[in-house]
């Protein structure tokens, strides 16, 4: 069973309620999806980690064979080549890795060669297996490591997967074939509006979801409303409480310090588990 | 006219709440939000939309069944995995790279275009504002945000304003990428925990990739002053200018609870006076 914890905003707490649902019990693997900013590892400190690079396919032309007729630049959807007079070149970070060009190219003059873009990341906390990713610096494409990521999730056992912010196609790739979405949201306006995008999000790729309100207690009561409209259950509150932040801010999963929200998280767990069927 | 991008790398460290005030405070600027997949500017400036604009992202191929032979060449050649057995395209994996439909024996593939949000020219009571809204769901918000820069830009240059605010999104990849094309300064927010350093690190190393001057804002520096400590020696070691230290404050969250910037709602309160600080030293170095 994969279990997705989504936001719309950032900051909201995803990684928090990720890690501490994980950490409560029953949960056997932690996907990090947020492969841009990932942030679970800094909490569940994982032992004995374990790098493998994500490589995309991108084109090299063969400069011998190509007579710079330009199909392949006119081709590319991504503009990830340039031809003019007697120039032919690659911008591999705009490469989405499609093969068009080489199938496109008349003279056989391109092949592909394996670029990498960032790593996938494995270890271990206690009985708990973290796999997480990570866009190397100055690359654009965060998808194919999210699938890359989602690639290594457990066949069998209960897996939660820390989504990236936004709403736009990373969010998807990482909500995408999960069981059930939680949604991270704030009582604020900008908690609020991101909700009600994240909202359209996972009803467009049909997956249950609740609600976690963090930072309970500031704002308005406006984010309730909504849910109540849609029918959203609200699962956990977690209110404003300074030793909560103040644990986040030194890494450390408030559940480990404040050992009462350990059963709120494993009853948590437990709605999960009920409406995701 | 000089362009600065506030940045964060970690999401919710309070990029939009330090921008509406800058807007507030700014006398002849444009404002740019390129946070296009989860834009909030708009809750804080109340923009009055003047115009809008259809955004066309990449497009997407449709199988017509009436033609297609089922003969499995397209799904072979797909590296998404977007077409199903029963030849449907999955609109949600498409990246409209055209392979299938330049492929298929029998010209059975259309090449569709596809509408993947809106960019709006606004007024706020400040300025002029350019803004957009991604379907949900949809790719290529780098585009858009390339987009929006440039409808800023050219706002900018219409009514010869002097500065163009940019609200950025979270992150480092495509979508933060396209929000730094250009600019002369970024203004990066970080809150004092382990994620906000460890982001941050990642943030400066991608500014430092596209040579871009960075200015670092510690928000909440109150909740953790070691954590804060250590941005400012991270800061120091790296020659880097910390332009402000804003403490943590109620008078934020209750400033968006009423759609108004923190400056405009309660002008004395703490993080007021020190992002009215911040505002006046980085209009400085920018030289507007």
């Amino acid at each position: 069973m994969q279990i997705v914890v989504a936001s719309g905003k950032g900051g909201t707490g995803k990684t928090s309620v990720a890690v501490n649902l994980a950490l409560s019990g029953g949960v056997d693997q932690v996907l990090d999806c947020d492969v841009e900013e990932p942030n679970v590892h800094i909490l569940m400190k994982p032992s004995g980690v374990e790098s493998q690079p994500v490589e995309l396919l991108v084109p090299r032309i063969n400069e011998d064979k190509c007579t710079y007729c330009g199909r392949c630049a006119e081709f590319c959807q991504y503009n990830a080549l340039f031809v003019a007079g007697e120039t032919a070149l690659v911008f591999p970070e705009l490469c989405h890795s499609c093969g068009g060009c080489k199938l496109v190219c008349p003279e056989g003059a391109i092949e592909e060669i394996p670029r990498a873009i960032g790593e996938i990341l494995r270890g271990k906390h206690r009985d708990v297996e973290l796999v997480y990713g990570r866009l190397s610096i100055g690359e654009p494409l965060a998808v194919p490591i999210i699938s890359k990521v989602k690639e290594q999730a457990k066949e069998d056992g209960v897996v939660v997967i820390d989504a990236p912010p936004g709403s736009a196609c990373p969010v998807v790739e990482a909500v995408h074939g999960s069981d059930f979405c939680l949604l991270v949201t704030e009582p604020t306006p900008f908690g609020l509006h991101d909700l009600k995008v994240a909202v359209e999000v996972v009803k467009q790729l049909n997956v249950p979801m609740g609600v976690v309100v963090n930072f309970a207690g500031i704002g308005d009561a406006k984010v309730y409303e909504f849910c109540e409209e849609e029918g959203l259950p609200v699962l956990l509150e977690i209110p404003f409480d300074r030793r909560i932040a103040e644990l986040y801010s030194r890494g450390i999963p408030f559940t480990q310090e404040m050992a009462e929200w350990k059963p709120r998280f494993q009853k948590l767990l437990y709605e999960v588990e009920r409406l995701a069927k | 006219m000089k362009q600065i991008t506030i940045l964060s790398g970690k999401g919710g460290t309070g990029k939009t709440t330090i921008t509406a005030s800058f807007a507030a405070l700014s006398e002849n600027a444009v404002f740019a939000d390129c946070d296009v997949d989860a834009s909030n500017l708009h809750l804080l400036l109340n923009p009055e939309v003047q115009e809008t604009i259809e955004f066309k992202g990449l497009k997407q191929a449709v199988i017509d069944p009436a033609r297609c032979t089922r003969c499995g060449l397209c799904r072979e050649l797909c590296r998404f995995n977007a077409i199903d057995e029963g030849y449907r395209v999955d609109p949600i994996h498409c990246e409209g790279c055209k392979v299938c439909v330049a492929n298929c024996p029998v010209g059975a593939i259309d090449f569709v275009d596809r509408i993947c949000g809106y960019a709006y020219i606004s007024k706020t009571r400040y300025g002029l504002m350019s803004h957009a809204r991604l379907t949900p769901g949809m790719e290529n918000s780098g585009k858009l945000v390339a987009l929006v820069r440039q409808n800023a830009q050219r706002l900018a240059e219409e009514n010869g304003c002097e500065l163009v605010l940019v609200d950025g999104p979270p992150g480092i990849g495509c979508p933060v990428i396209s929000s730094l094309s250009n600019v002369d300064y970024s203004l990066v927010v970080v809150e004092p925990t382990l994620s906000g350093v460890h982001d941050l690190e990642r943030v400066l190393g991608l500014l430092r990739h596209f040579e871009i001057e960075p200015l670092v804002c510690v928000n909440k520096y109150d909740l953790n002053l070691e954590n804060t400590e250590r941005i400012t020696a991270l800061c120091s070691e790296n020659g880097l200018v910390v332009a402000g230290s804003v403490p943590f404050d109620p008078a934020v969250t209750q400033a968006m609870v009423h759609g108004q910037p923190v400056v405009e709602y309660r002008p004395m309160s703490p993080a007021s006076v020190a992002i009215t600080e911040m505002f006046d030293d980085t209009r400085k170095l920018l030289g507007v």
